[in-house]
C-alpha cells in the first residue's frame, strides 16, 4: 500500500506580528500534513490563530518561520503571483461571511474562478513558473460549468439575483458552488457556519461534505463548533498558538 | 463574444474585462462616475463646438469693419504674389487705394481722401449710398461706373455744389453723382478730417494723381473659408515687406475686440468651472469605486488571479468605460450645441458655420485624461491588496501616499485646464483659486471633525450621535465637507457671474449709448452745436477738443515708423494722433498707474503732463515718466506721462489715447468732437442737423453698436446656457458628497440600531451632522465665491464689480437647509432597511 499524495504540508510555522505591545507571536513553529481527500477540522476559542493558519496553508500569507508545501510546490520558492496562480483552479475556499461579488449575479459570481483561469491562463507566460490550473478549462464553457454547480447546490432558480437578493444561507451555497466549480483538489473552509442560524449552518455543511464526497477534494475545516469536527476525518485543536490533536 | 475568437493572443482579458464592465454597468456600479464624466465631457465639448462657431460667426461679422476677413495694408504697392496667393486658395480678393488729394469743382478747392476700389469691394458688408441728402439709403449696386464719383455729402456742401456736380480730380473729371451713406471700412479711421471720394480703379490712371511718388495706402482685402484665411495669413505674415501688416477686425476696432474677447473669455469660464467641479465629481466617484473594488480584488486574487492579470483587467476596463463615457458625452454636447445654436438662431444671419470636429477630440482627450488621473492610479493600486484581507477585514488597500494620488489627480486636471483653456491668465487664476478653496474645506474639515470629536464627548444624546458620526470617520467627511464646498461653489460663482459680471457687462452698452459720431466740429460752431443738441433733446457725452499731433519722440528716442516690428505700432506711430485735453477725467476711465492732475480742491493749473492710454503705451513701449514729444501745426509740444489710463472702449463714448493738461494744448489749433444716442424713431433729425452744420462729418456707429451689442446679448445667452452644465456638475458633486459615506453609515445604523436607537433619532442625528457640514461648507464657499467673483470682474474681464449681500445669505443658510435636508433625506432612505439587511449588506 503506497502512503496517500500529501496535498498540504506545514512545517515549523510561525508568525509573529508587531503589535502595540512589542512583537507578539500567533503560531509558534507548528506541523501539519493533509493528505489528498482527507477532511481535516481545526478548533479552537476565538484568537487562536485559526485564520492565520488557514491564510498561511493556502498561501494567502508568508510566515515568520517554516515552510508551506501546497500541491507539491514549496510557497516560498514563489512570489504573490506564482501562488495566486497556484491556487487558481486548485484551492476552494468558503468563507465566514461568504465574500461574493456584490456586483455580480450568483451565476457569475460561480464562473468568476473559471473566467480568471482562463484568463490568467493565456498570461501565463509572465513568470509564475510554468504552473497553470488543470482544470483543463476553456472560457467558453464557464457558463455551462457554473450552472452546473449551481445546479448541484440546488440554487439553479436564483442564477440571476445578486447577493443582496439572497439569504444567508443561500449566499453560503454559492460561495461553496464556487468553490466547487472548478473541481478544486483542496477546500479551505473558515467557520463556514458562523453567519448562520443552527438549522441553516447543518443544511450548509451537510451539502459541503456531500459535494466533497462527490469531487474527492481535501478539506480543511475551521471551526469552533465540536460538532461540526466531529464529522471530519481527523480533529486538531488550536490553543495559543500551538497545535494538539484531539481524539 | 464568440468562442471563435479566443484563438487570439491575450484576448481573454480583454473579454473578462469588457463581462466585469458590463456587469458593473449593469449593477449600477458606475452610474455617478459615469455621469460625472458624461457631463464633463458634454460641457467641454458643447463648449468647445460652441465657443468655435461663434468665434467664427463673429469673425464673419467682424469681417465687415474692414470689408473683408483680413487686409494687408501697405505704404508700398503690394506685390501681386499675395493675391495670387489669396487666389490659389480659394480666396476672394479686392484691392483698394487711398490717397489724399485736392477736388475742383469751378473756382473751389477742397482737401479729400480718395478711395479707388475695384469690382470686387467691398468683400464683407455693404455700400450704403443716397441720391441726396433727404433720399432713403439704398445698397450700392456696383461698384462705381466709369466717370463717376461717389462723395461724402459734406464735399458738396463746402464746394457749394448739389449732387450730379462735376468735380476735378487731377487731370480726370467726375460726376458727383452719389452722397456716401455708410462705407463699411470707414471705421479704420474714423476721425479722418478731408471728406471721402469713392472711384473706381480703373479710372485713377486718367487722373494722373498716382505716380511711385505719391503717398499712397495699398490694401489687399481677402474674404472666404476661415481655414483658408488662416492659411493664407500664416503664409503671408512672414513674407510682408516692411512696408505692410496684416489687419483683421479685431484691430481695426478695440470695440469690437474688447467684447469678442470677454465673450469668449465668459465661455471659457464657464467651461473650466464645469471641469473643475465635474473634476471633483469623478474624483469622489472614483474613490468610491476603488472603495467597493477592495473586497472584490482581494477575492479575486484569492481565487487565483495573478496580479498582472489583474492589472490589466482593471486598465481595460477603465478605458473601455472611459472611452464609451465619454463618446456619449461628446454626443450630449454635440446635442446641447445644437441647442444653443438654434437659441441662437435669431441672432446669427444665415446658417451658423458648420461645427467643426476638434472639440470631439478634446472631449474624449478630456474624459480619458479625467479618468486616468483620478481613478486609474487607485484602481491599479487595488492590484496589491493582500488577498488576506479575505479572512482580516482590517486589512485595506496599500494607502500609497495621498500625495502621489494627489499629484496624479493635479496633473490631470491641470493639464484638462490648460489644454482647454486657451486663455492661460484665465486658467491659472482659476485654478489657483480653486486650489486654494480646496484646501481651506480639507483643512476646514479636518478642523470640524477635530472639534467634533471634542464636542461629541461634552454633549450626549442625539447631538453626541449625530457629532460623533463625523468624528468616527474622518477621511469621509473630509471628502463630503470638499464636495459639498466645491458644490455651492460652483453654484454661487455661478449667481456672481450671472447676477454680477454678466450684469455688469451689459451694462458697459446700456441702451442709450451713444450711436453717433460728431466729428470736425468748428470752434465756432462750438455753442450752436451745443444749444442744437439741447434744444432737439439729445444728450451729447460732451464736446471734446481734438488736436492733431504727430509723435516725435518718446524720452531720449527719436520716433519713426521704422522703429516698431508691430505694424500697428507702425502705422499708428506714422499716423497722427489725436490729441485731447481735459480738466477732469472721463468717468469710464480709470488710472492704473500714476496720478490724474487735478484732484480734489487744487485750484492753481496743473504742469504740462500727458495721461496715455495702457493699451497703446504697451503697443508703442511708453512708460510713467516718459517726455512725449509732438509735432503740433508746426510746433514742438513736449511733456512728461503722469498717468495711464484704462479705457471701457466698448463704452462707444468718445476716448482718446492721449489727453494732456489744458495748458499744454489749449492753444493749439483745434476742432471738436462730440457723440450722442439718436433713436431710430427720430432718425429724421439726421438731414436737419447736417444742413445745420454741413461742415460736420457724422459717423453712424449704430451697425458696429449693433454688432457689439449683440456679442454682448448672445454671449450672455451662451454663457448661461453652459451653466446649466455647470449647476449639473454642482449637483452631481454634492450627491457624490452625500455617497461617499453611505457605505460606512449603513454599517453604523445597524449597529445603533440593534443598540435599540430609533429612526426618530437616527434622523435627528443625521440633520445635526449634515445641517453642520452644510453651514461650513457654505461659509467657506461663499467667501470664495465673493473673491473669486472679484478678482475675475477686476482682473480679466475689467467690469466694476460690488459685493452682493445676498450671496452670503444664500451661500451660508441656503446651503445649511438644503445639504442638511437633501443629506440627511438621500442618507436616511439609504437607511431605513432592517437592522439585519443592513448589517448584512454590510458584510
Ligand atoms: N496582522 C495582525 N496584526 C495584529 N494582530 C493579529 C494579526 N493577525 C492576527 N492577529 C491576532 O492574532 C490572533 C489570532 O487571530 P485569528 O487567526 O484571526 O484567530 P481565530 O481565527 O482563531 O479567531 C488574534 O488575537 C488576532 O487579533
Ligand atoms: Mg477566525
Amino acid at each position: 500500500m503506497n502512503t496517500p499524495e500529501i496535498l498540504c504540508r506545514a512545517d515549523g510555522l510561525a508568525k509573529h506580528v508587531s503589535g502595540p505591545g512589542g512583537r507578539l507571536t500567533i503560531l509558534h513553529g507548528l506541523s501539519l500534513r493533509v493528505a489528498a481527500g482527507e477532511a481535516v477540522a481545526i478548533v479552537g476559542a476565538s484568537g487562536s490563530g485559526k485564520s492565520t493558519l488557514l491564510g498561511l496553508l493556502a498561501g494567502l500569507d508568508a510566515p515568520s518561520g517554516g515552510e508551506v508545501e501546497l500541491c507539491g510546490t514549496r510557497l516560498s520558492t514563489l512570489d504573490e503571483d506564482g501562488r495566486a496562480a497556484l491556487r487558481g483552479g486548485r484551492v476552494g475556499f468558503v468563507f465566514q461571511n461568504f465574500q461574493l461579488l456584490p456586483t455580480l449575479t450568483a451565476l457569475e459570481n460561480v464562473s468568476l474562478p473559471l473566467e480568471l483561469a482562463a484568463a490568467g491562463e493565456q498570461t501565463a507566460a509572465r513568470g509564475n513558473g510554468g504552473v497553470r490550473p488543470d482544470t483543463g478549462m476553456q472560457g467558453a464553457d464557464a457558463t455551462a460549468v457554473a450552472r452546473e454547480a449551481l445546479e448541484r447546490v440546488g440554487l439553479s432558480a436564483r442564477a440571476g439575483h445578486y447577493p443582496r437578493q439572497l439569504s444567508g444561507g443561500e449566499q453560503q451555497r454559492v460561495a461553496i458552488a464556487r468553490a466547487f466549480a472548478p473541481g478544486p483538489r483542496i477546500l479551505f473552509a473558515d467557520e463556514p457556519t458562523g453567519n448562520l442560524d443552527l438549522a441553516t449552518g447543518q443544511r450548509i455543511i451537510d451539502l459541503l461534505f456531500a459535494l466533497r464526497a462527490d469531487a474527492g477534494a481535501a478539506l480543511v475545516l475551521v471551526t469552533h463548533d465540536e460538532a461540526l469536527a466531529a464529522r471530519c476525518d481527523r480533529r486538531l485543536g488550536m490553543r495559543d498558538g500551538h497545535l494538539e490533536v484531539l481524539p | 463574444m464568440s468562442a471563435g475568437k479566443a484563438r487570439m493572443p491575450a484576448a481573454a482579458p480583454w473579454r473578462l474585462a469588457l463581462r466585469l464592465l458590463r456587469r458593473d454597468w449593469r449593477s449600477g456600479e458606475l452610474y455617478l462616475l459615469a455621469a460625472a464624466l458624461v457631463l464633463t465631457v458634454a460641457a467641454i465639448t458643447a463648449v468647445g463646438f460652441f465657443t468655435d462657431r461663434i468665434e467664427r460667426t463673429m469673425q464673419r461679422q467682424g469681417g465687415e469693419l474692414i470689408a473683408a476677413d483680413l487686409a494687408i495694408d501697405s505704404s508700398r504697392p503690394i506685390p501681386p504674389s499675395f493675391a495670387d496667393a489669396a487666389a490659389a486658395r480659394g480666396l476672394e480678393v479686392a484691392r483698394t487705394l487711398t490717397f489724399r488729394s485736392v477736388v475742383l469743382a469751378g473756382d473751389d478747392t477742397q482737401l479729400v481722401q480718395v478711395k479707388a476700389v475695384d469690382d470686387a469691394y467691398p468683400l464683407r458688408g455693404e455700400m450704403r449710398l443716397k441720391a441726396d441728402i433727404d433720399a432713403a439709403e439704398q445698397p450700392a449696386p456696383g461698384p462705381p461706373g466709369d466717370g463717376v464719383a461717389w462723395v461724402e455729402p459734406r464735399l458738396l456742401y463746402v464746394l457749394g455744389a448739389d449732387p450730379g456736380a462735376r468735380i476735378d480730380l487731377g487731370e480726370a473729371t467726375f460726376t458727383a453723382d452719389r452722397l456716401i451713406a455708410y462705407e463699411p471700412d470707414r471705421g479704420g479711421n474714423f476721425f479722418q478730417i478731408a471728406p471721402r471720394v469713392m472711384i473706381h480703379m480703373d479710372a485713377l490712371p486718367a487722373t494722373g494723381l498716382v505716380t511711385a511718388a505719391s503717398r499712397v495706402r495699398h490694401r489687399l482685402l481677402v474674404a472666404g473659408p476661415r481655414d483658408a484665411v488662416a492659411d493664407f495669413a500664416a503664409w503671408a505674415e512672414p513674407r510682408l515687406p516692411a512696408s505692410a501688416g496684416l489687419i483683421d477686425a479685431r484691430e481695426a476696432r478695440p470695440e469690437f475686440a474688447t467684447a469678442v474677447d470677454r465673450a469668449s473669455r465668459f465661455l471659457h469660464l464657464a467651461a473650466l468651472t464645469t471641469l473643475l467641479v465635474a473634476g471633483a465629481a469623478i474624483a469622489l466617484a472614483s474613490r468610491r469605486l476603488v472603495d467597493r473594488q477592495t473586497d472584490a480584488v482581494a477575492v479575486m486574487r484569492c481565487l487565483g488571479a495573478p496580479r498582472h492579470l489583474l492589472t490589466r483587467i482593471f486598465a481595460i476596463r477603465l478605458l473601455s468605460f472611459g472611452l464609451l463615457a465619454s463618446l456619449a458625452g461628446c454626443l450630449l454636447g454635440w446635442l446641447g450645441q445644437r441647442g444653443l445654436a438654434l437659441l441662437l438662431a435669431d441672432w446669427v444671419e444665415g446658417p451658423l458655420p458648420a461645427a467643426s470636429i476638434q472639440p470631439v477630440f478634446v472631449g474624449i482627450g478630456t474624459g480619458l485624461v479625467a479618468l486616468a488621473g483620478f481613478a486609474l492610479p487607485p484602481l491599479l493600486q487595488l492590484a496589491d491588496v493582500p488577498p488576506l484581507r479575505v479572512l482580516r477585514r482590517d486589512l485595506g488597500p496599500p494607502r500609497v501616499s495621498v500625495a502621489f494620488a494627489g499629484l496624479g489627480a493635479a496633473a490631470a486636471l491641470a493639464l484638462m485646464i490648460l489644454w482647454q483653456a486657451g486663455d492661460v491668465e484665465l486658467a491659472w487664476k482659476l485654478l489657483l483659486g480653486v486650489v486654494a478653496a480646496v484646501a481651506a474645506l480639507v483643512t476646514l474639515g479636518a478642523v470640524m471633525v477635530w472639534l467634533a470629536g471634542l464636542a461629541a464627548a461634552r454633549t450626549r444624546g442625539i447631538w453626541r450621535l449625530g457629532l460623533a458620526g463625523l468624528a468616527r470617520r474622518p477621511a469621509a467627511a473630509i471628502l463630503q465637507i470638499t464636495g459639498f464646498g466645491l458644490g455651492i461653489l460652483a453654484l454661487l460663482l455661478l449667481a456672481v457671474v450671472r447676477v454680477d459680471l454678466l450684469r455688469s457687462w451689459q451694462e458697459t452698452l446700456p441702451e442709450g449709448a451713444p450711436n453717433r459720431f460728431l466729428i470736425n466740429i468748428q470752434p465756432h460752431e462750438r455753442d450752436a452745436l451745443a444749444d442744437w443738441l439741447a434744444d432737439h433733446d439729445i444728450d451729447g457725452a460732451g464736446i471734446f477738443p481734438m488736436i492733431r499731433g504727430r509723435l516725435t519722440g518718446i524720452g531720449a528716442r527719436d520716433i519713426e515708423p521704422d522703429d516698431y516690428e508691430d505694424p500697428r505700432a507702425e502705422r499708428l506711430a506714422a499716423r497722427e494722433f489725436n490729441l485731447s485735453y481735459a480738466t477732469a477725467l472721463q468717468a469710464d476711465n480709470s488710472i492704473i498707474a500714476g496720478r490724474w492732475w487735478s484732484g480734489a480742491g487744487q485750484t492753481a493749473p496743473a504742469p504740462g503732463q500727458f495721461s496715455v492710454e495702457e493699451g497703446i503705451a504697451e503697443t508703442l513701449g511708453i512708460r510713467l515718466g516718459d517726455r512725449l514729444r509732438f509735432q503740433v501745426a508746426g510746433q514742438t509740444v513736449s511733456a512728461p506721462v503722469t498717468s495711464l489710463r484704462q479705457v471701457q472702449w466698448d463704452s462707444f463714448n468718445v476716448n482718446f489715447f492721449v489727453i494732456g493738461t489744458p495748458g499744454l494744448l489749449a492753444e493749439q489749433p483745434a476742432t471738436y468732437i462730440t457723440s450722442f444716442y439718436l433713436p431710430a424713431s427720430r432718425e429724421a433729425l439726421v438731414p436737419e442737423l447736417l444742413r445745420a452744420f454741413p461742415s460736420v462729418t457724422l459717423i453712424d456707429v449704430g451697425a458696429l453698436l449693433a454688432q457689439v451689442r449683440g456679442i454682448i446679448e448672445q454671449g450672455i445667452h451662451a454663457v448661461e446656457y453652459v451653466f446649466l452644465f455647470t449647476l449639473a456638475a454642482g449637483l452631481l458633486v454634492m450627491y457624490a458628497g452625500i455617497q461617499a459615506s453611505l457605505a460606512v453609515r449603513r454599517a453604523e445604523h445597524g449597529v445603533l440600531r440593534t443598540l435599540g436607537a430609533n429612526r426618530r433619532q437616527l434622523l435627528r442625528g443625521l440633520l445635526v451632522e449634515f445641517t453642520a457640514a452644510g453651514l461650513l461648507a457654505g461659509l467657506t464657499a461663499s467667501i470664495f465665491a465673493q473673491i473669486t467673483g472679484f478678482v475675475l470682474a477686476r482682473q480679466l474681464f475689467d467690469l466694476p464689480f460690488a459685493p452682493n449681500p445676498w450671496l452670503w445669505v444664500f451661500g451660508v443658510l441656503g446651503s445649511g437647509a438644503a445639504i442638511g435636508l437633501a443629506g440627511t433625506l438621500g442618507t436616511y432612505r439609504a437607511l431605513v432597511r432592517p437592522p439585519l439587511a443592513a448589517l448584512r449588506g454590510a458584510g
